[in-house]
């Protein structure tokens, strides 16, 4: 039985829709795995050092933060790590006994990569910790934590689907991290005695143990016994309700279309998923406005955090026009639209977001004008030329979007291709090449002016640069439709 | 209506359609069967330019499909569910496709009147997005979703397959009336040779992507055709 279950998961790997793509995917993925796991074991080695030069005790100070690192995993395995469920329905009908199932379906979360990064920070870190003087009980200490890691992935399972859980426990969290920061109330004080008895008292380890034993019993039972198409099997269907929107009937066929993106917006987890992000771009400035990172402090920086303060939602949903409307791009394709409409209503979309993130971004005012100046010049670089750069590369991205699953937001391997790379790339480098040009001739001032120039330029060549990102749609249309038919 | 000439699709050396001349005169209604990769599908995505010919070419009201997008104004269709916006509810979806055909909502309300027995209560009013209707129910919204705004050309890709009895009786009452009016183009394609029969004026059996009958269906029909397929 395990053999067959072995031979299946070897073959759903190596079939696997990014995996069976080209060879230079297939490498570059590779490197990325790579690279997550010497950033690991280059934090878990680094990490000990980084904090004693900062005059902290590497060992309690690590102890104070688990409690933040294993929610902080919690959110992580929330958004991104696929649930088994839905992958064994075809089990069902076979000669396979239900415990038989469930022990796999469970065991085949052990190894997923959520839990294996983990030993590659803790490991190397315990090493360190030994090799300056810890006792060898530093492993039992280890050993507890990936136990912890271990109660999150199981955790994770059970409140899979379940948003309410999920928020309340985020929340709750949230408000402990801002009550620590102003210094009312630090919870950290409680759990850092809390991990570091696992080094002092080593057999405390029984405790995770028995926490992790218990939990994959528990998620067992429930498992067994959801094991339902109706029940743990099915697919959960939200409640409909029609909404028209009339005050978009105005604005003639472009309403038409923002009303779907509306709907597209609200209704689909992937697209929720996204909305979230460019709101979590939003306070991607403060790394550079705050002067916190030394490497951030050249100002060709700063017109790079004003591109993606206010350009969160275009960069995020815009690089994925027309794949958004993959699952239904055949109707698109042969109902009563012209691309002009479908892309002017996508392009309208983007201004309107990137407005509203501008307005939202007035809090960096508090940073002083400057730096306000650099969003609202990114702004109307992003406008003028970013969103034509995006609808263009859209076209070539091809990758169909399950609008239902939001498991690939975090980069689609396969949209990355050479030509993406080289269309997108302006996106960023011409702006900041822009402004360097301006700072360092004829000053600041001028840097800023030269680029919302720029996006002044763009934005007035608009129909001239439609003409031609519709022509290469057209152009791109049977690829893209053909494309678009195969399913993830 | 609809001209057809010298069209072939070739997949990597495999021609999978081959028609020298077809043509299809307005208000036909036109049934076309075959058996599993005969060509149906091929043929009405060239018709609605999904896919590229090979070679030949097909023009409706003279428009050439492949080079011209303005038989889009007057030509509606359901193939399969990718024609469905998965996130709206049905009503959504009929207003949407309305408002592309410059029906307002009125019109839509109106038009929906007529095919309540149709729907038999499973689509409006539902609570339900399109993308957790039953597969039955989804067929339901699409067909009806495609005969919205009057087209001139409607393309139906397997219109029964799917549907309980009840509602495939009301399916062929919906088309026979669609072929009574002489303004209406109808191309249905089917696995089910009784109800082709049924509604069209009009069968092609394609095989292998070529057209190996050409009949106007009479009472020998059904049993013509069912001796040619158990062959």
């Amino acid at each position: 039985m395990v053999k067959q279950f072995l031979k299946l998961e070897w073959k759903s790997f190596l079939r696997s829709s990014a995996f069976s793509s080209n060879l230079a995917l297939k490498i570059l993925m590779i490197f990325g795995a790579i690279y997550f796991i010497i950033v690991f074991i280059g934090l878990g080695i680094g990490s000990y050092f980084i904090m004693e030069d900062a005059g902290l005790e590497p060992f309690s100070t690590i102890n104070k933060f688990i409690i933040y690192y294993l929610v902080f995993d919690l959110i992580i395995r929330f958004f991104f790590q696929k649930m088994p469920s839905l992958t064994i329905r075809p089990f069902l009908n076979q000669n396979i006994k239900k415990n038989s199932i469930v022990h796999y379906t469970l065991s085949k979360t052990i190894v997923s990569f959520f839990n294996f990064i983990h030993w590659f920070f803790f490991i190397p870190f315990t090493i360190v910790l030994i090799s300056k003087g810890f006792t060898l009980e530093a492993i039992f200490w280890c050993l507890s934590i990936l136990f912890f890691i271990y109660i999150n992935n199981f955790l994770s399972i059970l409140i899979d689907k379940k948003d309410a859980i999920f928020y309340i426990v985020v929340g709750i969290f949230a408000v402990f991290g801002a009550l620590q920061y102003y210094a009312i109330f630090d919870i950290t004080q409680y759990t850092n005695g809390f991990f570091e008895a696992f080094y002092h008292h080593s057999y405390l380890i029984v405790i995770p143990a028995a926490l992790l034993i218990s939990m994959y019993y528990v998620n067992f039972k429930f498992f067994k016994s959801n094991l339902y198409l109706d029940a743990g099997l099915s697919i959960k269907q939200d409640l409909a309700t029609t909404e028209n929107f009339t005050w978009l009937d105005q604005l003639g066929s472009l309403g038409t279309f923002l009303k779907n993106d509306i709907r597209l917006l609200k209704r689909n987890k992937r697209a929720k998923t996204t909305l979230m992000m460019s709101f979590l771009f939003l306070f991607y400035g403060l790394l550079f406005f705050t002067n916190s990172i030394e490497a951030y402090k050249n100002p060709v920086w700063k017109i790079f955090a004003g591109i993606f303060v206010s350009g969160g939602f275009l960069l995020n949903f815009g690089q994925f026009v027309p794949s958004w409307d993959s699952s239904y791009y055949p109707l698109m394709m042969t109902q009563n639209i012209t691309y002009k409409d479908y892309l002017s209503s996508k392009w309208w979309l983007m201004v309107i977001a990137t407005s509203i993130t501008t307005l939202l971004a007035s809090f960096y005012l508090f940073f002083g004008i400057e730096s306000y100046l650099a969003i609202l010049t990114g702004a109307i670089f992003n406008i003028g030329v970013n969103s034509h750069i995006v609808l263009l590369g859209g076209a070539y991205i091809k990758t169909p979007i399950d609008l239902t699953s939001n498991k690939n937001a975090f980069g689609d391997k396969k949209s990355f291709n050479i030509k993406t790379l080289l269309i997108s790339l302006p996106k960023l480098a011409l702006p900041m090449a822009i402004y360097a040009i301006g700072y360092y001739t004829l000053g600041w001032q001028y840097g800023y002016l030269f680029v919302a120039l720029t996006g002044i330029l763009g934005f007035a060549f608009k129909n001239k640069v439609f003409q031609m990102i519709e022509s290469v749609y057209k152009k791109e249309k049977y690829a893209t439709l053909e494309a678009y038919k195969q399913k993830k | 209506m609809i001209q057809v000439s010298n069209l072939s699709k070739t997949y990597n050396g495999t021609t999978v359609l081959n028609i020298e001349n077809l043509e299809i005169p307005k208000g036909q209604s036109f049934g076309l069967v075959g058996n599993n990769g005969a060509g149906k599908t091929t043929f009405f995505s060239l018709l609605l330019d999904l896919i590229q010919p090979s070679s030949g070419k097909i023009t409706t009201n003279t428009i050439q499909i492949n080079t011209d997008e303005s038989w889009k104004t007057f030509t509606n269709s359901f193939i399969d569910e990718t024609f469905l916006i998965g996130y709206l509810t049905p009503e959504e979806y009929f207003y949407f496709i309305g408002e592309l055909r410059g029906w307002n909502k009125a019109d839509v309300d109106a038009f929906l009147k007529n095919y309540e027995d149709f729907f038999n209560g499973e689509i409006l009013n539902n609570k339900k997005y399109l993308r957790d209707l039953s597969k039955g129910n989804a067929k339901k919204a699409g067909i009806v979703g495609a005969l919205i705004g009057k087209p001139e050309v409607i393309i139906l890709d397997e219109p029964f397959a799917n549907l309980d009895p009840t509602t495939q009786i009301r399916l062929k009452k919906i088309i026979k009336s669609l072929a009574e009016d002489k303004n209406t183009t109808v191309l249905v394609s089917s696995h089910d040779l009784q109800h082709t029969v049924e509604v069209s004026d009009r069968i092609v059996v394609l095989e292998k992507g070529n057209v190996v009958k050409d009949l106007v269906p009479t009472t020998e029909t059904l049993k013509e055709l069912e001796e040619f397929f158990s062959a």
